[in-house]
């Protein structure tokens, strides 16, 4: 579990502001989240996490405050070239493209990487190959040629997921990566999740309310509460901390 | 040259759109669809109220009755074709996409220029007994109909009956709660087909009244209709779709522009519909009334 | 599969009009059409309808008119025009597509409807340079620097068209395999998913836009030709309609749908307007209410259906 404070870090929140609907989604939020670490963010609904994902993808623009990836800032710019300078995020409803096959989307994932403008079928050998190695790592095989709506839910998840790592990131944000999965389920995809990112070496910020999940498989956590950063640092302390478990306690399983 | 009498041409020719416009706002309003048939109930609407008033005018001798005449034709139209085509054909497109809506609308657009033809023949049709009956008043030396007057008139009755029905009356209140939030309206007990049906009724009838305050001053003939109906599409895609004072506000720039062209600049005054249209929706493509609804993620 | 009948379908198109001449001027008008509904069908993937491509095709149609009042030979070479045609269609597609291109639904169909009125407009109006509501004649062009004699003009250009809308289908048919085409129905499903992957939606719409305008041009092109005359009412907001019509009648799904759609619906137009003056308008809005409500897929999901029934029995 690599923890190198002194490593510059990956992504970087600085005093985020942001209130929409009447709701205060970020009241000065300060994160910084470094290279090769799996970051948990906890917190009760409502308390902007979400938001804090959106803000870091271009989605929202903050009132206040700036993100800086690898040091360059990144506030304000649209989700796109956000996603091109290695941002990739995934949804906590997959988003997926409903009139394709799992393999098809996919294979639209690893072409706006690579290649999307080329005079080249979708399907050109090499993309395929790709596909299907990203396919078996995520254990999709099965389900390639399935249209996105016969697929049970953990397997939209992974896909959007997929999707999202087809891109090659160097930081991946998850939102809720397990919600809408079965218990028996949720093990299974989050172990296929963490080996696909550790191979790949992908840094990753997710959103989690099962804090089981968070105990295994977090590096560092996040407590969030009403748009700050209540507390964080490693799973087993801050979990103990009986602050922070009344303050997600109930959100929890 | 005057600029008085520019803006009043502007006035009369505004109103006129407004009432023709205000309609197809209304029914997208409530019922989410861009009525592209909406241009034939006008053209209807016009035959309807030149046949009342030829036939009332031989049978019971009076040119006086062309005028009920005028009010008859659009109820006739709207409180029968509404519900009938509400019923029969836009029940089944509500559920559909925004395409095959459109096409829809078309193809009623298609069919009822032939029966327009079939049962009104393609003979031009003349009825201007209101026009000569009302008479004419000079203004500046320029002489006006006070037909023209009416026109105005009526713009305003309906654009403030229109705001009356919608924030004081019982069914339009339920019309803006529909429009505002059609799943909260029907979890409360609205039967929404039936103010669907009540409010395309409404949106037909007032295209007819359109169609038959207009007939004293066009030519009803075939291909009225088709006209009409992107001269519609622009008031209401200016002032925002759904928005009646919108319609009244996209009617009025329009009429405006129109007769400030028709002064300095002739050969422009056909393109000034769209020219506005163009500009307002590059610039604000909700129209200057219209609702934007984001998208949450 | 449905090929061998497409096949079958191409084969009497292309040997029927040596029998019956005028068949293949009506024909050409299907093909031409079928070109513009092509590029409607490309939008429609996306989600996108427009109600303006009368435009492009009235633009195409135009340029031709105008380039053969020229003096000088290149300007009354038929291979030319037809370039010509196609070019007008693709850069007026560019510029009008950066207008539109960042427009969704109702407002992307009315803002293309709006323009397609102002240009309408311009045509009816300025008498001077383009023959007003009379519209202009269009001679009959060289073909390859011969003189042909007009009845054989006409069988020339309705080969011509075929080969060309063939060619076209082809190119087509590629382009929607390359992930550009496999974009269009992502734009419809989830939009915002593709910009998150990094892709420039406006930039893939504005492509898909300026190819649909200049599938239409070359349409509105072909149309000045085949019959030697053009009016205003090739850019009214009806004709535009025709295009949307005719896209979803023949089905969007495949290449050939649309193609199929408009030789059924000028096939339709062309009879029922000699026996129905007054009632062809309402048979294709009758028909078109039963494709939509019984075969939303169009002509070619029907012509699927039936063979795989056949095949199951």
């Amino acid at each position: 579990m690599p923890q190198n404070r002194s490593d510059k870090p990956l992504l970087e929140a600085r005093d985020l502001h942001l209130r929409f609907g009447g709701v205060i989604a970020a009241a000065g939020i300060n994160l910084k989240v470094y290279p090769g670490e799996f970051l948990a963010i906890i917190g009760p609904n409502g308390a902007g996490k979400s938001t804090f994902l959106n803000i870091c993808t271009g989605y929202l623009r903050p009132e206040r405050g700036q993100v800086f990836l690898e040091g360059r800032e990144i506030t304000g710019l649209p989700p796109r070239t956000i996603a091109n300078m290695g941002v990739a995020r995934a949804f906590q409803i997959p988003q997926l493209f409903t009139d394709k096959t799992v393999e098809e989307n996919l294979l639209l994932a690893l072409a706006a990487r690579e290649g999307f403008w080329r005079w080249l079928p979708l399907r050109a050998k090499d993309r395929v190959e790709e596909g299907q190695r990203l396919l078996r790592a995520l254990g999709l095989e099965p389900f390639a040629s399935f249209a996105v709506a016969e697929t049970p839910e953990g397997v939209r998840k992974l896909l959007d997921v997929g999707m999202a790592l087809a891109l090659r990131p160097k930081l991946l944000l998850l939102d809720e990566p397990t919600s809408g999965v079965s218990s028996e389920e949720k093990l299974h995809v989050m172990d296929t999740l963490v080996q696909a990112l550790r191979a790949q070496g992908v840094t990753a910020v997710f959103v989690e309310h099962d804090m089981d999940v968070v105990r295994r498989y977090a590096d560092r956590v996040a407590v969030w509460a009403e748009g700050k950063i209540m507390v964080e640092g490693e799973p087993g302390e801050v979990l103990k901390d009986p602050q922070v478990l009344a303050t997600v306690v109930g959100v929890e399983e | 040259m005057n600029p008085l009498l520019a803006l009043f041409d502007g006035l009369v020719y505004g109103s006129l759109l407004f009432l023709v416009a205000v309609g197809l706002t209304l029914v997208f309003g409530v019922l989410r669809i861009l009525n592209v048939a909406h241009g034939s109930f006008y053209a209807l609407g016009a035959y309807t109220a030149v046949i009342l008033g030829l036939w009332a005018e031989r049978a019971l001798g009076s040119g006086w009755l062309s005028f009920p005449a005028l009010l008859l034709a659009p109820v006739l139209v709207g409180g029968i074709l509404g519900p009938l085509i509400e019923r029969l054909v836009l029940r089944w497109a509500y559920v559909r996409p925004e395409v095959l809506q459109l096409l829809i609308t078309f193809s009623l657009f298609l069919v009822l220029e032939d029966l327009q033809k079939l049962v009104f023949g393609v003979q031009p049709y003349f009825l201007d007994r209101p026009l000569q009956l009302l008479g004419a008043v000079e203004i500046g030396g320029v002489p006006y109909t006070r037909y023209q007057f009416l026109l105005v008139l009526v713009a305003l009755l309906v654009l403030f009956g229109l705001r009356f029905l919608l924030r004081a009356t019982p069914m339009g209140k339920i019309l803006v709660a529909v429009v505002a939030d059609r799943e909260m309206a029907q979890a409360l007990g609205v039967n929404v087909g039936r103010v669907y049906a009540v409010a395309f009724s409404l949106g037909v009838g007032l295209a007819a009244l359109g169609g038959a305050l207009a007939s004293p001053t066009v030519t009803i003939a075939p291909g009225l209709g088709a006209e009409v109906i992107v001269l519609s599409f622009a008031v209401v895609a200016v002032g925002g779709l759904g928005q009646v004072e919108g319609a009244a506000l996209g009617a009025l720039l329009i009429g405006l522009g129109r007769s400030l062209a028709v002064y300095w600049l002739p050969e422009l005054d056909v393109l000034v519909p769209y020219l506005v249209m163009v500009l307002v929706l590059l610039f604000r493509p909700v129209g200057l009334f219209g609702t934007v609804e984001v998208r949450r993620l | 599969m449905r090929w061998p009948l497409l096949l079958l379908a191409l084969l009497v198109l292309g040997i029927l009009p040596l029998f019956l001449p005028w068949l293949g001027f009506v024909f050409t008008l299907a093909l031409a059409k079928g070109l513009a509904a092509l590029g409607i069908a490309l939008l429609l993937r996306a989600g996108l309808v427009s109600f303006g491509h009368g435009l492009f095709f009235g633009a195409g149609a135009y340029a031709v008119a105008f380039a053969l009042r020229e003096p000088g030979r290149g300007s009354q070479e038929a291979t030319l025009l037809l370039l010509l045609a196609l070019v007008v269609g693709l850069v007026l597609g560019f510029l009008v597509g950066l207008f539109v291109s960042r427009y969704r639904g109702i407002f992307f169909a009315m803002l293309n409807l709006a323009f397609s009125m102002v240009f309408f407009a311009l045509l009816a109006k300025f008498y001077h340079w383009t023959g007003g509501t009379d519209g202009l004649r269009v001679p009959t062009p060289t073909v390859m620097g011969l003189v042909l004699e007009r009845n054989v003009f006409g069988e020339v250009l309705f080969y011509a068209s075929l080969a060309l809308v063939i060619g076209l289908s082809l190119l087509l048919h590629t382009f929607l395999e390359t992930p550009v085409g496999k974009a269009l129905g992502a734009i419809q499903t989830n939009e915002v998913r593709l910009e998150y992957l990094g892709i420039p939606v406006q930039r893939v719409i504005l492509l898909t836009y300026l190819l649909s305008a200049g599938l239409a041009g070359l349409g509105g092109g072909l149309t000045a030709l085949a019959v030697g005359h053009v009016v205003p009412e090739l850019a009214y907001w009806v004709a535009s309609g025709e295009f949307v019509y005719i896209a979803i009648l023949g089905g969007i799904g495949a290449v050939p749908g649309p193609l199929l759609g408009a030789l059924v619906y000028e096939l339709i137009r062309t009879f029922a307007f000699k026996y129905l003056a007054y009632s062809w308008q309402l048979l294709l809005g009758t028909t078109m209410l039963l494709v939509i409500f019984f075969a939303p897929g169009g002509i070619w999901m029907l012509l699927g259906e039936r063979r795989q029934r056949v095949a199951s029995k």
